[in-house]
């Protein structure tokens, strides 16, 4: 090198490449692409002065009262579905589970396992899209994390949101607190989530109207809680396993026995016919933006009368009762008038041959 | 839902019920032949709602439950090899082999692959080369068609790398040999609609008339199953037997002459073994020779995975009609779905499977009756 030469020298020079169309090990580094990624994507979309300061970790206010603190982690395939994908589902469903002891969710934390390959423009969908599903629910996403892994040691992305809500009312909302006499509330039609993933998962792919049910569920609780006070014994979104697990839940926890009518059950006609097809009972496929409450049963009409009002409540039904004998035991009263039992899923429910 | 509502309707399923309570004044036993079919009793309650003197036993028609143990280990030792793709419906996964089923090979790095029609594994084979595919290809004259379809198309092709791993069993050679036992205790058969819708029900006649043993060919709705029962219970209070058909739209006498004709040229009838029951001769389909270069029990060494079924489980006498599942004393206990000792209690269709989900706890229920009001 020539003693003389000075940086303008250096400008016809090849720079690092600094666009990319897809995720490369590089952006987890912890270098320039890292930053990059962080700074024009992460930052600039979620966007709120707690994750702008960008330290080690966000700094928030958090009003007087419990908290609740939850976490789940998402690796749905396909990561974009009919009504929805995995950036709107790792916000609603972690916003879900923290109200649904009534608390006030406020803020949430994202860490991305990316594999090497995703495409950016997915990426941003992404991001774009757990923005627009925080803004719904009135969360900020103030923390973050991500890291790129080697090609064929992920699947396209995961993501792990955590999250804190404020509890502002001092009653015992549990799955423990279900009781004798309670109606089993659903606020709509049950198993699109899982019909909707189903139907686009490789191998299967069929033609159908459901989109997913996935969305937040903060609003329709407050509008319960307004109403119900003291009488919502318990809430919970019926995820995996479906409505059925959730109903064993509470009759397992709070050693009660349920009784519910197939004929209420609400179950839209597409989902009906996809679930015939493919040998799966609704009852057991999964929804991302449906709960079940068991509320004491003077308030019960005045809850799904506010529910209804609810957009996320126009199909809410009463589909049940509480009752104190058959502890642990969730028994269905079939369209015909027999009996039978729910039982809690073993495993997933394995599609039939013929 | 047009064709499903209507044969779900609880008013016109009341009214059968009411009208077998009529015709009923002796004791019957009939058999619904499919598990699509017990399933769908058990779920909806049907046999609970029927007159005392009828008795439904579950028969034999669970494809996954009559696949014998040593086709699951010849499809464990398959899913183990590494030029391999095991693909199989979804309920083989979970099917206990001696000491395995496929997902445990899965979890151990095994390829298993779920797909829904045989055509997808093909559609694997033309895309993975360099590896050989192999479908588990179990069932009833229903999916004979499909695993027939793949391997006219692979032969055409010229697919040198997809293979059958057979094991294909036949509705009537099982219902003679039922009948023909000395233990039979059954009076009539609900045959399976989706079976005749493929074969139609020509070939049923002459086992009815042999055995002056009344059949109705019955669909899987409750209305269905009902208007099934109320035939076979009208023939046998008659004391007249004839096929007849209680599932018009969807099956003719002559079935599917197209689905019949591929399946001919591309399968033979061979002797099969039952898991549970045991040898019936003719009873199952084997590749004709001109096809043998997709047997994948002819291109693979699979010598050695003959084992035998575990002494406890009673299923095979669940799949003939010989004792309810709640007779076994392991029922609920060693045997449950998350630990099957048998088939019967791993596929969906199973009896015993059907009556853990459904009516383990039946006596601690409400009383069923047709005519109680809901909400």
């Amino acid at each position: 090198m020539k003693p003389d030469m000075s940086p303008e020298d250096f400008s016809n020079c090849p720079r690092p490449k600094a666009d990319y169309d897809r995720i490369l090990l590089s952006h987890g580094s912890g270098g320039k692409l890292t930053h990059d990624l962080i700074e024009r994507l992460f930052v600039a979309i979620f966007d709120n002065p707690m994750l702008d300061k960008q330290d080690d970790q966000a700094i928030v206010e958090v009003p007087k009262g419990r908290l609740s603190f939850t976490t789940d982690s998402y690796v749905v395939d396909p990561i974009f579905f009919p009504g929805g994908d995995i950036g709107a589902l790792a916000v609603n469903g972690t916003v879900n589970d923290i109200c649904m002891c009534g608390a006030r969710p406020l803020f949430l934390s994202a860490g991305f396992i990316i594999e090497e390959g995703l495409l950016f423009e997915d990426l941003r969908k992404i991001v774009e899209s757990m923005k627009a599903a925080a803004d719904m629910a009135g969360v900020a996403i103030v923390t973050g994390d991500t890291k790129v892994v080697n090609k064929g040691k992920g699947d396209k992305v995961f993501i792990n949101t955590s999250g804190i809500g404020v509890i502002e009312h001092e009653f015992d909302i549990s799955a423990a607190n279900v009781q004798p006499g309670d109606k089993i509330i659903i606020s709509g039609g049950i198993a699109e989530h899982g019909v909707a993933i189903l139907s686009k998962r490789e191998g299967i792919a069929f033609e159908t109207d459901t989109k997913s049910d996935c969305a937040a569920l903060n609003g329709l609780v407050e509008s319960i809680l307004k109403i119900g006070g003291a009488a919502v014994h318990t809430m919970r979104d019926p995820t995996r396993g479906g409505v059925a697990a959730t109903l064993n839940e509470f009759a397992g926890t709070s050693k009660v026995g349920i009784r519910i009518q197939e004929s209420s059950i609400p179950v839209a006609a597409s989902v009906v016919g996809a679930c015939e097809m493919l040998g799966l009972d609704p009852l057991y496929v999964a929804n991302e933006g449906k709960l079940v409450a068991a509320i004491a049963p003077e308030r019960a009409e005045a809850v799904l009368a506010a529910m209804r009002k609810h957009p996320l409540g126009t199909e809410a039904v009463i589909i049940g009762d509480v009752v104190a004998e058959q502890s642990g035991m969730v028994s269905l009263q079939t369209r015909l008038g027999a009996w039978r039992v729910v039982d809690m899923p073993v495993a997933e429910q394995l599609p039939r041959i013929c | 839902m047009k064709f499903l509502d209507e044969y779900r309707d609880p008013e016109i399923a009341r009214r059968i019920f009411g009208e077998i309570a009529k015709v009923t004044t002796r004791d019957w036993v009939i058999m619904e032949i499919c598990g699509g079919q017990t399933h769908s009793i058990v779920r909806n309650g049907i046999d609970q709602l029927l007159p005392d003197k009828i008795e439904l036993v579950h028969g034999p028609g669970c494809p996954v439950c009559v696949t014998p143990l040593e086709m699951i280990e010849k499809s464990i030792a398959l899913a183990r090899r590494e030029e391999v793709i095991l693909t199989s419906f979804g309920d083989m996964l979970r099917v206990p082999g001696k000491h395995h089923d496929l997902l445990s090979v899965k979890s151990e790095g095994g390829d298993v692959r779920m797909v829904y029609s045989p055509l997808e594994a093909l559609d694997l084979a033309r895309k993975n080369p360099a590896k050989r595919v192999v479908f588990f290809a179990v069932g009833f004259e229903t999916t004979t068609p499909h695993t027939a379809m793949a391997v006219w198309q692979a032969h055409r092709e010229g697919l040198g790398n997809f293979h059958l791993l057979v094991s294909h069993v036949l509705v009537p050679p099982a219902i003679e040999s039922l009948v023909s036992s000395p233990h039979n205790r059954v009076n009539g058969y609900l045959l399976a609609g989706h079976v005749c819708a493929v074969t139609g029900w020509r070939q049923y006649e002459p086992i009815c008339e042999r055995h002056n043993l009344p059949m109705a060919v019955t669909g899987f709705e409750p209305v269905d199953l009902l208007d099934g029962i109320l035939s076979v219970v009208r023939q046998l209070e008659s004391g007249k037997a004839t096929v007849d058909n209680c599932y018009p739209r969807i099956v003719t006498r002559d079935g599917n002459p197209a689905a019949q004709r591929l399946v001919d040229k591309i399968y033979g009838v061979c002797d099969r073994k039952w898991r549970g029951i045991g040898n019936i001769p003719s009873s199952g389909l084997i590749l004709r020779d001109e096809f043998k270069q997709f047997d994948a029990e002819c291109i693979f060494d699979l010598a050695g995975t003959e084992v035998d079924e575990p002494p406890e489980c009673i299923s095979g006498l669940v799949l003939q009609g010989l004792k309810k599942p709640f007779e076994c004393p392991e029922f609920g206990r060693k045997c449950t779905p998350a630990t099957p000792l048998g088939a019967t209690m791993v596929s969906s269709e199973g009896a015993c499977a059907a009556y853990y989900a459904y009516h383990r706890f039946s006596n601690q229920l409400p009383t069923s009756s047709a005519t109680e009001d809901k909400q």
